[in-house]
């Protein structure tokens, strides 16, 4: 066996390449159950393209037969109808997975010196995830599929001086949406996309490896050479790429503590996706919408067009804006500024456990206004809905705004030297 | 474009002006998909009084047969009247330009239906035809407003006709609406079609999704496992992180 590994190490560095990102990589050892997110996006996303990959096995990309194909799938296929559920299941999971994580960050500014670029990564990561979603969306060819993508893709237009035209005619392939636009949404959901998506992971991680991991208390584990009294350092073997520039105190290998700790928190998030898949797959009609169930009948609109639950804040924030291209500006402005977080925050102390009062109470005004906002975005719109829509619109942006002028001159609590509990 | 998109865009704000969709309340269908008979029932009804006219065309004979536990050959010779062999789709035998000019659209497809509408408001739906001269079939829905079909079970029902009753309201008479009450010339009574309505409604939410109690059966094997599975990490973590301090 180590013969095999000695051959196989002298051709590519296997050994040492586990060495460093798994069995030798120092992972803080205060991580909480925030801290879990991320394995689970990527076992997510490993659930996707497998399931993915067999539901192309019987699916057809094409205006006549892709819904018929669906149903083929979820009756005559073996566990057909398990493959699709777990897709759509996952496609919910992965934006509930993806939020926290994300939520984690803000928590714990983890997109703060050194780490713009992880959090810049995963931002990127979390665009193509929404086209990903969007695209999948409409392969099922249902009744919201397409009148859905019918008015994502009509948001394009806004653009002025006749680029936005031309834009969304490229897009579909056609002056509406059809056969063409569906063939190539194919195209882009089961390759084009995915493998976006994998060399950005790969991307974040190897951010995240160089740059090490953030943790609850939002302190620097790696203190500098020499700095470390003997008895304080971590007294497990960590690879020497760490330990040569930095003495690694409150942190243990990744393997074996987090993968079988990461374990514990898998069987749970399992248990819920399982009971999702087999009791209810269409979450009240969130998950799957009832609309959909019908073939997209492109002379016909349904009642309410919403957009699946995970897109429903931005979409709220589309709507808050009686222009139109105001409403696209806000839209993607909302994104925007999630990127530009570490220049938003000009704050030194990283995690909500020493910042002030006034972020909390500002961070938790943030989340209130996205979950406002999810709710506003589902329900059809009336008078009063639009009205919350634009007031809690604007408190998400003050977020930005209040951060950028507290985060400055911020009055942080005092940073312990090491994690606590 | 730009035309186009302040369309969608109306079609999607003022959504509720054009959410024309019933908005009152709905009886609850206390259907069991475990209860065959009922099912059985159900498809007798779809295949003599809806396959005329609606298809169902992702769902197969066989299957169907298999899952309510009909014999084939039974299945075949009673309840099969469209298509080649027991494995065809239950496609109907109308012809979808023909019914189109008819009834002003092809019906459509009801194989999921279920899934779409949900099952209270089909067996509602079902019960909620009345009599309307004005209709071009005489028949309107309470349910669903100018609907464009005609009432195909009123020779089980009967004339359905929206009832009012002089009643003592406020001190004063007047005419009270108490709902829709069958002339009596049906063949079932009101219980008997109520039931006949219910086991329909059945038969079309077993349609919507054919493997759903496999589905369930099947899910509580897999959360047993995992509830095993997880005491089984749990331990595993314990044993791990004994050592960390």
């Amino acid at each position: 066996m180590s013969r095999i590994l000695d051959w196989i190490d002298q051709r590519i560095p296997l050994s040492n390449t586990l060495k460093l990102h798994v069995t030798q990589y120092p992972a803080p050892k205060n991580f909480n159950f925030w801290y879990l997110m991320g394995s689970l996006a990527l076992i997510v996303l490993v659930n996707q393209i497998v399931t993915g990959i067999w539901l192309t096995m019987s699916y057809n990309p094409s205006a006549e037969g892709a819904f018929a194909s669906v149903e083929y799938i979820m009756r005559d296929v073996e566990y057909g109808w398990l493959l699709r559920y777990m897709h759509s299941t996952g496609a919910s999971f992965f934006f509930i997975v993806v939020y926290l994580h994300m939520f984690r960050g803000l928590m714990y500014g983890s997109y703060q010196k050194p780490r713009e670029l992880l959090w810049i990564f995963g931002m990127l990561i979390f665009l193509v995830l929404m086209a990903e979603a969007f695209m999948g969306y409409m392969l099922p060819w249902g009744q919201m599929s397409y009148w859905g993508a019918q008015v994502i893709i009509s948001l394009f237009g806004t653009i002025p001086f006749g680029i936005g035209e031309a834009l969304t005619t490229w897009i579909r392939g056609d002056y509406v949406i059809s056969g063409a636009t569906l063939n190539r949404f194919f195209a882009l959901h089961v390759i084009a996309l995915p493998l976006v998506i994998v060399i950005l992971v790969f991307l974040h991680l190897i951010a995240l490896h160089e740059v090490g991991s953030n943790n609850p208390d939002g302190i620097d584990l790696k203190k500098p050479k020499g700095s470390v009294k003997e008895e304080d350092k971590s007294p497990y073997e960590f690879h020497e790429r760490y330990t040569k520039k930095y003495d690694i105190v409150d942190s243990i290998p990744f393997h074996p503590y987090y993968t079988v700790k990461d374990l514990v928190g898998l069987a749970v998030f399992l248990i819920f996706f399982a009971w999702v898949i087999f009791f209810e797959p269409t979450m009240g009609g969130h998950f799957l919408e009832p609309p959909n169930f019908e073939a997209a009948d492109p002379m016909r609109t349904p009642e309410h067009i919403a957009p699946v639950w995970y897109f429903t804040p931005f979409y709220a924030i589309l709507a808050a804006v009686p222009n139109p291209i105001g409403g696209v500006i806000l839209m993607f402005g909302s994104i925007v500024l999630l990127f530009l977080m570490p220049w938003i925050d000009r704050s030194t102390v990283r995690s909500i456990r020493y910042r002030s009062g006034l972020h909390k109470a500002n961070l938790a005004m943030l989340v209130v206004s996205f979950i406002v906002l999810g709710f506003v975005g589902a329900l059809p719109p009336t008078e009063l809905f639009t009205r919350i829509g634009q007031i809690f619109t604007f408190l998400y942006f003050a977020f930005f705004v209040f951060l950028f002028f507290y985060s400055k001159n911020e009055k942080t609590k005092p940073l312990p030297e090491r994690v606590t509990k | 474009m730009m035309k186009r998109f302040l369309m969608a865009l109306a079609l999607l704000l003022p959504s509720a002006a054009f959410a024309a969709g019933y908005s009152g309340p709905l009886d609850k269908a206390d259907y069991d998909l475990r209860d065959k008979a009922s099912l059985q029932r159900g498809a007798q009804i779809f295949m003599n009084y809806c396959l005329g006219c609606h298809t169902m065309q992702y769902q197969r004979y066989q299957r169907t047969f298999e899952d309510l536990e009909i014999p084939i050959d039974l299945g075949q010779e009673l309840l099969q009247f469209t298509g080649d062999g027991p494995g065809s789709h239950m496609i109907s035998a109308i012809d979808a330009d023909a019914s189109s000019e008819w009834f002003g659209l092809t019906p459509p497809d009801i194989t999921m239906v279920a899934r779409v509408r949900g099952a209270d408001w089909l067996y509602t739906y079902f019960r909620s035809f009345y009599e309307d001269p004005s209709r071009p079939f005489g028949v309107n829905n309470e349910v669903f407003e100018n609907v464009g079909m005609p009432h195909v079970l009123q020779e089980l029902q009967g004339v359905p006709r929206q009832t009012y009753e002089r009643r003592m309201v406020d001190g004063e008479m007047r005419d009270v609406y108490v709902g829709i009450r069958s002339d009596g010339t049906g063949r079932m009574s009101p219980d008997e079609f109520d039931q006949a309505m219910l086991d329909l409604t059945a038969f079309l939410v077993y349609t919507g999704e054919p493997m759903y109690l496999e589905r369930q059966r099947l899910g509580y094997y897999v959360i047993g496992f995992l509830i095993v599975f997880l005491i089984l990490t749990i331990l595993l973590k314990r044993e791990y992180w004994r050592d960390i301090k």
